[in-house]
């Protein structure tokens, strides 16, 4: 718990502070969620050994596994501060995703030049964390710009508003009159229908080679971690358990694992948002906001606060996901992005930061890359047979008494089966547990533990033994 | 209620709003004689003219009742002073200052706070959570703050003050044997206590209360008058909306009766028992 | 009347009228410009007739469509985001019923083929000469099955989904509606696959081509159609509205549940009437759409989701007429919109004209009361 070192000079017992900060049990939280990755990644390995898995195939899933747990558990929690903390219905998530990505891609693609297709557009050449901070900033904008009006507006209009936004979005990315322009000598644009293809530098190269930097500086060298480190050591140590091209399952590894400390980052600063003045007034106007208003806080300016900032890391995680697929076209960024996120948010429950990263991962392991992964296994274990191509040719055998066509098929189209599941899962989760899964948590938003302070100024403990209220 | 002014707060300030945030000011301020001045005030709804010309001025320290039947504009002429509705006429002052058609939150820190008729609770969050919002300016309301590692040090100093000016108000009122129920568990008459206590620490100057006694049982209405009266003495001023003329006439030293959005009269509450208008407006427009 | 009054009454122009002033010079703007394609040719004025009766066919199926969308919202208070695909879930089942008839009862292809409208490129709705007039009696069935079978979902889905939790408020409700969507998208999908096909045989449709002016304007029997059911059913749904009990009752309690309910009318025998009513028109108005654009999808009714609130919101949530009128201008807007932006934008348009509404007058353009 490295976040709340101050409360001792007050005077709580050492005991108490340990035990409970900012009223929860944070060693017990903390177990819980490594708990349960542990488990999920036990399933994972057991599900691959016993079908007999290949192992570079199972490396691939547990890295995957480790990317979709980062990126949905950083998405919601970015949507948990606007949800889960201010009460901003926002189902236009993707839409700032999208800006997200698109910025950064057209600031870093390499320039327009010889090399490129003539159908390609070019981008601003720009060093990819500059990419990357203006995606973010451009996502944080748009939602400014969305803010300014819409967030007066009561949860279903700003629902509405915000959805419709992130269609906006998609329809101009789609256009034809801005896939492609000069602008100031450069041939840039958003590539219409066929999308961007995201050749900057790989993020993850380029993260290895800046953190070499102070590395090379001292050994004279050119990106030392990158070349002597992560490819000759690294990779190699790699190439003794799979010789057969190591690299892009080491890559999918240290990627994912980067994520996971972005990870810890996200979730270190939005529970220090939360847990703060500023994240009680963001519960405060959640709760009611013509109250919080006239308590004397400038509600809108809160509200705004809140929105941006959390579109600018829903744009942000959009560039970590998507920023590796090597291209990305518009309708990638369908709503169905932003319906993940929400029912990761609802397992995990909202207003809970340790709910929405636990609520990311169930849902990445179990909902989202658990029925790929049911496929792929079971596929192996089958000897990958035919499936039929349309739910009449399933059904046909099906009257003779013949059910695996119909099973085949039902496996075959896992990705659509598990969108019909998510739908369902989210349908029982608001009947059953609309709270999440951990249940409603009391999280009292403070930066220091809210126990009553030991320094009493006479009186003793006369208050508590008051007889209770008797009225009504 | 400690009655002592924290006055510096001495907390290695990082900002120069410290002091007002941190003073338990109670009314000590050396503002004007008469800090609320209300002249013209009008307020439609449609056809409806549910505020109509409304003139008053509340002096400084008092204890001023406002009464009316239902439906008298009694709320609306809060709603209008305190900007949560923005009046269609007329102009309301604070301690000199036009005050008129200003935003709630603006208002209130200026230093004249209301409470609601209904009770409104932040229900899914502590009651110690709702005391602790109240304070104004607190520094770690800012964002950057209240996230960058050496900024939430002096946050975190602020938070205990505050805690611990919350844990003394609770006290004060007798309901922090509750400080970790969630508000919506509290029953009405807590509930209205909370709200009371909860305006106490944005140090109000002023306190207008919306109908504090409505839902509130008798014993718990006892101690609530107790701690009005006790908060009064020590020098806020109270503008006090009531539905039950008797309580008003016993603990108001003025009186101000409304009656179909108009100032029917005001006066000590010896002159308003013996009003005409008053004994017609309340026979004939409640029976 | 003094000074204050006049600053909030200035105040109070300088927040209001400078919007409609800049939607007005917007709106001049936008006819000076047509008037200038229409003048240099750019513009024929056949094709922006098309372009208008276009509008005004999609108008009636958004409008159609949101009747029902407006009533459960204003009645129920929460925004069925499975709306949508309610209107799915009536074009297919109408439609396998279509293909059925029309393909002879399994005599003119395999009966499991025509009952998933053809899964798959495995039979083809002009290759079974299905339109309004070549086999008017498999349409017929088809329009009365989608409106039979969309009100049993609706009611399905209110029964086993959406009472048990309507306590709980108009977000939750609205949440689980979501879940609800993707849940009837996809087993839509799963089921009738993902393929976009033609259901029509437009080849041998009658129309006529008058001549206006500088061209011509194409209109076909299906258009015709279109406007006689959707006209037919809302002038149905008025005199019900006005003239029965049932109606009062419905617009007592779009007006305040809570007084309807101590007032005694029977709100579950009005809140299933909402569904059954809405339904039903929501689901002729997807087995309409689909005859009338000739293709069937999995998300058609997706698509059209978001139109359908822009219209609901814009002619006043809880209004029948409301969604009526908001339909049309939703329709024409996203039509005609290509006079001046390009194609792509013309749908954003619309959300355009949607956010607008819902920033600057939120109780919608023709609110005044609501429901009637
Ligand atoms: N938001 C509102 N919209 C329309 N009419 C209102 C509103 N608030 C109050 N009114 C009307 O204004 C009049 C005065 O109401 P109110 O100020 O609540 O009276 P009181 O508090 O004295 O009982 C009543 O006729 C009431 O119906
Ligand atoms: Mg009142």
């Amino acid at each position: 718990m490295s976040d709340d070192e101050s409360g001792g000079e007050y005077g709580q017992s050492t005991e108490e502070q340990r035990a409970v900060v900012m009223g929860i049990d944070f060693r017990n939280d903390g177990l819980m969620l490594l708990t349960m990755l542990l488990g999920i990644y036990i399933i994972y390995l057991l599900a691959g050994l016993v079908i007999g898995f290949p192992f570079r195939g199972l490396m691939n899933q547990i890295g995957q596994l480790t990317f979709w747990i980062a990126v949905f558990a950083m998405a919601s929690l970015a949507l948990n501060l606007h949800w889960g903390y201010t009460g901003l219905f926002n189902i236009g998530i993707v839409g700032f995703m999208a800006t997200g990505v698109y910025v950064t891609g057209i600031l870093s693609k390499p320039v327009f030049g010889s090399g490129t297709s003539a159908a390609e557009i070019g981008g601003f050449g720009l060093p990819l964390w500059i990419g990357i901070i203006g995606g973010t900033v451009a996502a944080g904008l748009l939602g400014l710009i969305a803010a300014l009006p819409a967030l007066r507006l009561r949860a279903d209009y700003l629902a509405i508003v915000t959805i419709a936004l992130s269609e906006i979005v998609r329809f101009s990315l789609l256009s034809d009159s801005l896939s492609g322009h000069e602008i100031a000598g450069y041939r840039v644009g958003l590539g219409g229908g066929d999308g961007v293809i995201l050749d900057y530098q790989d993020p993850l190269e380029s993260l290895i080679r800046a953190l070499s930097a102070p590395f090379d500086l001292i050994l004279g060298e050119q990106g030392w971690l990158w070349n002597d480190v992560y490819l000759g050591i690294v990779v190699d140590f790699v190439a003794n358990f799979i010789p057969n091209n190591p690299k892009p399952v080491v890559d999918n590894f240290a990627y994912s694992a980067v994520l996971l400390l972005i990870l810890g980052g996200f979730y270190v600063v939005i529970r220090r948002m939360g847990n703060s003045p500023f994240g009680r007034v963001l519960k405060a106007i959640r709760e009611d906001e013509d109250v919080t208003n006239a308590l004397g806080k400038n509600t809108n300016m809160f509200k705004i606060k809140s929105f941006v900032v959390g579109c600018a890391l829903m744009g942000l995680v959009g560039i970590l996901w998507f920023g590796t697929q090597g291209s990305v076209t518009p309708n990638t960024f369908r709503p169905r992005i932003t319906f993940y996120i929400w029912i990761a948010l609802i397992i995990g429950g909202a207003g809970s930061n340790s709910g929405s990263v636990m609520g990311g991962a169930v849902f990445a392991a179990f909902l989202f890359q658990g029925p790929r992964y049911f496929k792929n296994v079971i596929e192996t274990a089958l000897g990958n047979p035919e499936a039929p191509s349309s739910f009449g040719q399933a059904m046909l055998p099906v009257s003779n008494g013949d059910v695996v066509p119909f099973l085949l098929y039902t496996l075959d189209s896992i990705r659509q089966l598990q969108l019909f599941m998510m739908g369902v899962v989210l349908i029982v989760l608001m009947h059953r547990r609309p709270d999440g899964m951990l249940g409603h948590r009391k999280e009292p938003a403070s930066s220091i533990p809210l126990t009553r302070p030991i320094k009493r100024s006479g009186g003793g403990d006369t208050v508590a033994t008051d007889g209770g209220e008797t009225d009504e | 209620m400690s009655s002592e002014p924290e006055t510096s707060g001495g907390t290695g300030g990082v900002d120069e709003t410290d002091d007002r945030t941190l003073t338990t000011l109670g009314g000590a301020g050396d503002t004007a004689e008469v800090p609320l001045k209300v002249s013209g005030l009008e307020k439609h709804f449609g056809g409806i003219t549910a505020v109509d010309g409304v003139e008053f001025e509340i002096d400084k320290g008092s204890m001023t009742g406002l009464i009316g039947p239902n439906g008298a504009g009694k709320s609306t002429t809060f709603n209008c002073i305190t900007g949560t509705h923005k009046p269609d006429g007329g102009r309301v002052e604070f301690n000199g200052q036009d005050i008129t058609g200003l935003e709630p939150y603006q208002v209130a820190d200026r230093g004249l706070v209301r409470t609601f008729q209904i009770a409104r609770e932040l229900g899914e969050m502590t009651v110690l959570e709702n005391m602790m919002v109240a304070p104004k300016h607190q520094r770690g309301e800012a964002l950057w703050r209240s996230v960058l590692p050496y900024a939430r040090n002096s946050v975190n100093q602020q938070e205990q003050e505050i805690l611990e000016r919350a844990w003394e108000t609770l006290e004060f009122f007798d309901i922090d044997h509750l400080a970790n129920e969630y508000a919506e568990n509290l029953s009405g008459g807590q509930r209205k206590l909370l709200e009371l206590a909860r305006a106490l620490l944005t140090d109000p100057q002023m306190l207008l209360l919306d109908e504090p006694f409505a839902g509130v049982n008798p014993s718990l209405e006892e101690r609530l008058l107790e701690h009005i009266h006790e908060l009064r003495d020590q020098g806020y001023t109270f503008l006090i909306v009531e539905h039950d003329m008797d309580l008003i006439m016993e603990n108001c030293e003025k009186v101000i009766v409304m009656h179909q959005g108009r100032i029917l009269t005001e006066g000590t509450p010896e002159d308003v028992r013996n009003n005409e208008d008053v004994i017609e407006a309340y026979l004939g427009g409640e029976v | 009347m003094g000074a204050s009054s006049t600053y909030d009454r200035a105040r109070s122009q300088i927040v209001e009228k400078p919007m409609t002033a800049v939607l007005g010079i917007i709106a001049v703007l936008l006819v000076f410009d047509l008037v200038r394609q229409l003048a240099t040719g750019n513009l024929t004025i056949a094709r922006m007739m098309s372009l208008v009766l276009d509008g005004v066919l999609r108008g009636l199926v958004i409008g159609l469509a949101g009747i029902g969308l407006s009533m459960t919202y204003s009645i129920l208070n929460f925004a069925n985001f499975a709306h949508g695909d309610y209107i799915t879930a009536g074009a297919f089942s109408g439609w396998a019923t279509t293909y059925v008839i029309a393909g002879g009862f399994g005599s003119a292809a395999n009966i499991g083929s025509l009952a998933l409208v053809g899964s798959g490129g495995s039979v083809f709705g002009g290759a079974l000469g299905i339109n309004a007039v070549q086999t008017p009696l498999a349409v017929l069935a088809g329009l009365v099955v989608s409106g039979v079978f969309t009100v049993a979902l609706a009611l399905a889905i209110d029964k086993f989904i959406y009472k048990p939790i309507r306590g709980s408020g108009g977000i939750p409700l609205l949440i689980t509606s979501v879940g609800v969507a993707f849940a009837l998208r996809y087993v839509i999908q799963f089921v009738f696959d993902s393929g976009t096909r033609g259901v029509t045989n437009t080849g041998s449709l009658p129309g006529i081509r008058p001549n206006v002016i500088d061209g011509t304007v194409a209109v076909t029997a299906h258009d015709v159609l279109l406007i006689l059911v959707a006209g037919g059913l809302m002038l149905g749904v008025h005199i019900l509205l006005q003239r029965t009990k049932l109606g009062k009752a419905m617009r007592a309690m779009s007006d305040d549940e809570a007084l309807a309910r101590i007032t005694g009318i029977a709100t579950e025998r009005v809140i299933r009437s909402t569904w059954i009513i809405g339904g039903g028109l929501t689901g002729v108005s997807g087995f309409m759409f689909v005859l009338w654009k000739g293709t069937i999808s999995w998300n058609d009714g997706w698509l059209l989701l978001l139109l359908i609130f822009a219209a609901v919101i814009l002619g006043g949530i809880g209004s029948v007429y409301g969604a009526i009128a908001g339909g049309l201008v939703i329709g024409l807007t996203a039509s005609t919109a290509v006079i001046w932006i390009p194609s792509g934008f013309a749908r954003a348009a619309a959300f355009g004209v949607m956010i607008l509404v819902l920033v600057v007058r939120p109780q919608g353009i023709f609110a005044g009361r609501s429901t009637a």
